[in-house]
């Protein structure tokens, strides 16, 4: 087997800190030192970005539809006050949910479930916004040796092989994956590796790896054994078990390409 | 003062936001005659470069592009349609700079669109880079690139290939990152252009 070259290239691989956001404020606990109020999700994006983060994922678990409005607010709170890019994940099912995320500032939009059950919402997505704006998020589970696709945070299984939907999710116009290993996910035990590598060798768009990080190691691993093009995390972050300065440090110290501030 | 020219290229609230945070005053220019208001203008752009040539055309600001006079920035595809043609579409651009626009060649291995953080080389010097280092880090996210001319290309990154990072031509200026999502460095690049006369 030929090994793949891969041509010259210093483009880094980006560390992502989640923020899982309720009405307009950050759910989980989060305790660093320094800051006022650790519910405000712009304090903890400046934070974040301050540090070194190389981009912001927001995830609206919010019930209600009236409640959005807070959210839009808040996006736009972001992209004054934050230099770097972010992503918008969580309830948005229709176009005109994206249009008023993109007119408001974010950089990019994640779609899970209501892309399973609508495909063509990806090709309208890109269509109008561009690739670059349509990020599709997959939680995946691994049932008797095969990867399914699950939906509503992982709860509702489908009879969707992982592989099949993001090979289709690539195809019909999302600019990169967000892939969530769900055996993996709270374990911090590390990242699916070995099915990281597979899916990223199959696929031709960036991969933002989720799901299992507790360790610097782990992201070491997952850039060197994957070599997917992000990783995303959120307690070792929020808890401080994990300093993004110190993090892109021992991963530039492995030779692994990384933003260091 | 900086004019933002206002075709209908999308979001421009992270553009203006940056402008804010770094108190660099600006307006919108929706019409031709509003030129003249300004010192300096900044061209945005996300998405397909034709739709956004089509855009300019029909909001009747294409014409006064190629003949401003003072310090010009194009933005990703703002940049992009300073050029001659883009591969997007086969789309005839301004042709300000006599250069072309090209798809990635899929076949090399890398993803596309390149997204994230890539280092940016200064090739020639330049108030552009004013107080920045030879290598910084800008975000970029674009499927197509500006190819590399020893002529026009003041920084160059590498995606397979060289390609230009920042073009310059006479008072056009052109960055494929995005400066406003770049952190300092592209808040400094910001500023060093609202300096620029």
């Amino acid at each position: 087997m030929n090994p793949i070259i891969k041509p010259p290239t210093q483009l880094a691989k980006r560390i992502i800190p989640c923020l899982d956001i309720k009405d307009g404020r950050t759910v989980k606990g989060v305790n660093f030192i320094d800051l006022k109020d650790a519910g405000d999700p712009v304090e903890l994006a400046w934070q974040y970005s301050a540090q070194g983060a190389d981009e912001l994922v927001f995830l609206d678990i919010t019930a209600t539809h009236e409640k959005r409005k807070t959210l839009v607010e808040l996006v736009k709170s972001v992209a004054r006050q934050i230099n770097i890019p972010f992503t918008i994940g969580g309830g948005i099912i229709e176009i005109g949910d994206a249009d008023i995320l993109l007119n408001s500032g974010a950089d990019k939009i994640s779609i899970n479930s209501a892309a399973v059950r609508n495909p063509d919402f990806i090709d309208q997505l890109a269509k109008l916004f561009g690739k670059q704006f349509v990020v599709v998020a997959v939680d995946t589970k691994s049932i008797k040796g095969k990867h399914y696709v699950h939906l509503n945070g992982g709860r509702i299984a489908t009879n969707i092989e992982t592989k099949a939907w993001l090979l289709e999710a690539q195809e019909r116009g999302a600019g990169e994956i967000l892939l969530t290993s769900m055996d993996h996910d709270g374990t911090k035990r590390g990242f699916d590796c070995m099915e990281l590598k597979k899916i990223n060798q199959l696929l031709s768009i960036p991969i933002i790896a989720s799901g299992g990080a507790g360790s610097m190691d782990h992201f070491a691993d997952v850039f060197q054994i994957a070599d997917v093009d992000a990783a995303l995390a959120a307690s070792v972050f929020h808890y401080g078990e994990i300093l993004i300065p110190e993090l892109k440090q021992f991963l530039a110290e492995k030779n692994i390409p990384i933003r260091t501030l | 003062m900086t004019g933002i020219i206002n075709y209908g290229a999308g979001n421009i609230f992270s553009l203006t936001a940056a402008l804010n945070r770094l108190n660099i005053p600006f307006g919108m220019i929706n019409r031709p005659e509003e030129v003249d208001l300004y010192e300096r203008y900044i061209i945005p752009g996300v998405g397909h470069a034709g739709a956004a040539m089509n855009k300019l055309k029909s909001s009747g600001l294409a014409s006064i592009i190629p003949v401003l006079q003072r310090p010009v920035l194009g933005i990703c595809v703002g940049m992009q349609l300073l050029t001659a043609y883009s591969e997007e579409g086969n789309s005839e651009l301004t042709g300000i700079i006599p250069i072309k626009t090209l798809l990635f060649d899929k076949k090399c291995k890398l993803k596309i669109p390149h997204t994230g953080w890539n280092k940016v080389r200064l090739d020639k010097n330049n108030a552009l880079f004013k107080n920045m280092n030879a290598e910084d880090y800008f975000y970029f996210v674009h499927s197509f690139f500006i190819e590399f001319n020893s002529k026009f290309t003041i920084a160059s990154t590498e995606y397979g290939l060289k390609f230009s990072a920042v073009v310059q031509k006479d008072n056009y200026y052109g960055v494929q990152f995005h400066p406003e999502k770049s952190g300092s460095a592209g808040e400094q690049l910001l500023t060093n252009f609202s300096l620029l006369v």
